[in-house]
């Protein structure tokens, strides 16, 4: 068994989040808040900023100025917390070895490793897969293999990047039931996309990110009804590009 | 000796000659090998893995040291290991160890070289993934090298390849000495010069033949890996 720390990672709290390479910045004095409840999701249009700042809420990228905080504290390390690339890459290993490899670095007892396998492996939707290399699974395999491999940390909060781009309706379908499943377990899920249907599926609270600011952060139920800004309207309307 | 065998039955009758020829070639090879992945692993793993200055031109120079000339690399060797060179004292030229010595130089650069690109090409792809699991320097080592496995061990087999199929490195360093250092190379240089074509030949078919089964084992081994691993 290892010793969990008992401290929580929520609320996440950026402030006035500048992040930036060479001369170009890509967020802009960025304050935002993660709390517990339904899924945030942050929309934008391509380059707005979306995986940035899931890398940083992640405390992958560390902040030109401003600064971040995980449950009332700077910098700890990501125990319980967990993310999903766009682009996850698989370990050049089966699949249940993917999910073990999560468990151990996680510092999840071997004699655990069974049981959490088959259970996550169950939650994703891949029973049976156990034995197949994972970089022959198609796109909406590895992505709920890429799912169940953050899952196996077991985390409070789970960072999903545009989780369903490029996959067709049906693995659509499958990926949004899984973080249906997850949110419905307590676990803060905040998504990327850049697809409306899905922000209205799986939404409680939407972030409209634009040139690296957030123009908009708001219930999801007002956001697709009343926008408040301009940006908003116009994004809503399908016309806001750059 | 049959002078008038031909190189079919020396191969076939398993000539005592040609046996002990064949086995400290592969002797001599296999000791290169391993030596030269006991240097060139780490060393390609530690230039892929970390940034310091001159890296660039490391790896342009270890790439470049993968065609060194074998006979260039027995000169060096050479007189490191004369009588009155810096390591004279060992007295090991003209002995299967310096042979290893010369051999393990030739390929080291190659293990290293192609290492060191299939371990960087795989931490690229797993970087990400390393730092969302909060991975640790060790382990993530550990794991590139297991993960390339398959790739790291093709690669040893092109070292094992050159070094058997070289002759300039172990005829300068080993001195084709019958019965010592006479490797299948450097026989076939010698037998052909003077004229023993049947023993020529029939070494040149047991080289040919240890070639194509490295290939094929390379071959075999890269297809386990892509079955196993995707
Ligand atoms: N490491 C980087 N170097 C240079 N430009 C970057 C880097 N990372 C992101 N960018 C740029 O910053 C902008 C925002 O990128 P990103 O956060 O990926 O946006 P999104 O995920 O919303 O498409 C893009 O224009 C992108 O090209
Ligand atoms: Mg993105």
């Amino acid at each position: 068994m290892t010793m969990r720390a008992p401290d929580s990672e929520l609320p996440i709290v950026l402030d006035a989040v500048r992040y930036g390479v060479g001369r170009l910045t890509i967020l802009d004095g960025i304050s935002l808040s993660f709390n517990p409840g339904a899924p945030t999701v942050l929309i934008g249009p391509n380059g707005s900023g979306k995986t940035t700042l899931l890398r940083v809420a992640m405390g992958l990228l560390a902040p030109n100025s401003g600064r971040v905080t995980w449950g009332g504290r700077a910098q700890i390390s990501p125990e319980r917390r967990a993310i999903v690339f766009q682009r996850p890459a698989m370990l050049r290993r089966t699949v249940e070895a993917n999910i073990e490899y999560a468990l151990s670095s996680a510092g999840i007892a071997r004699s655990e490793w069974r049981a959490r396998t088959d259970e996550l492996l169950k939650l994703v939707g891949l029973t049976g897969f156990g034995g197949r290399p994972a970089r022959r699974l198609s796109g909406g395999e590895q992505q709920r293999l890429a799912l169940a491999r953050a899952l196996a940390r077991d985390p409070q909060v789970l960072f999903l990047d545009e989780p369903t781009a490029s996959l067709d309706p049906a693995a659509t379908k499958a990926i949004e039931d899984v973080i249906q499943a997850v949110a419905g377990r307590g676990i803060k899920v905040v998504l990327s996309t850049h697809d409306f249907g899905e922000a209205r599926r799986l939404a409680g609270e939407i972030v409209l990110l634009h040139r690296g600011r957030v123009i908009e952060c708001t219930p999801a139920v007002e956001f697709f009804t009343e926008p408040k800004t301009n940006e908003a309207r116009q994004f809503v309307a399908g016309e806001l590009l750059l | 000796m049959s002078g008038d065998a031909s190189a079919l039955e020396l191969v076939w009758n398993a000539d005592p000659r040609l046996i002990s020829i064949v086995l400290l070639s592969l002797f001599v090879s296999f000791s290169a090998v391993v030596l030269a992945a006991l240097a060139g692993l780490p060393l390609g793993a530690v230039i892929a893995l970390t940034r310091f200055p001159g890296r660039e031109a490391a790896i342009v120079i270890l790439n470049a040291l993968m065609g060194l000339p074998p006979v260039v690399v027995g000169l060096a060797v050479y007189l490191l290991l004369s009588r009155s060179g810096p390591l004279g004292s060992w007295g090991i030229l003209f002995t299967p160890k310096a042979m290893i010595i010369a051999q393990a130089i030739l390929v080291m650069p190659i293990i290293a070289a192609l290492a060191r690109q299939t371990i960087e090409d795989l931490w690229m792809e797993y970087r990400d993934e390393f730092a969302a699991m909060n991975v640790g320097p060790l382990r993530r080592i550990a794991t590139l090298l297991w993960d390339a496995r398959f790739s790291l061990v093709t690669t040893l087999l092109a070292g094992f390849g050159r070094a058997a199929a070289e002759v300039g490195a172990v005829i300068i360093v080993g001195g084709n000495i019958e019965g010592f250092t006479r490797t299948m190379t450097t026989a076939i240089a010698l037998e052909t010069s003077k004229g023993d074509l049947p023993l020529a030949l029939g070494l040149g078919m047991v080289l040919i033949a240890i070639v194509v089964v490295v290939n094929a084992l390379a071959w075999g081994v890269r297809r386990t890996g892509e079955r196993l691993a995707g």
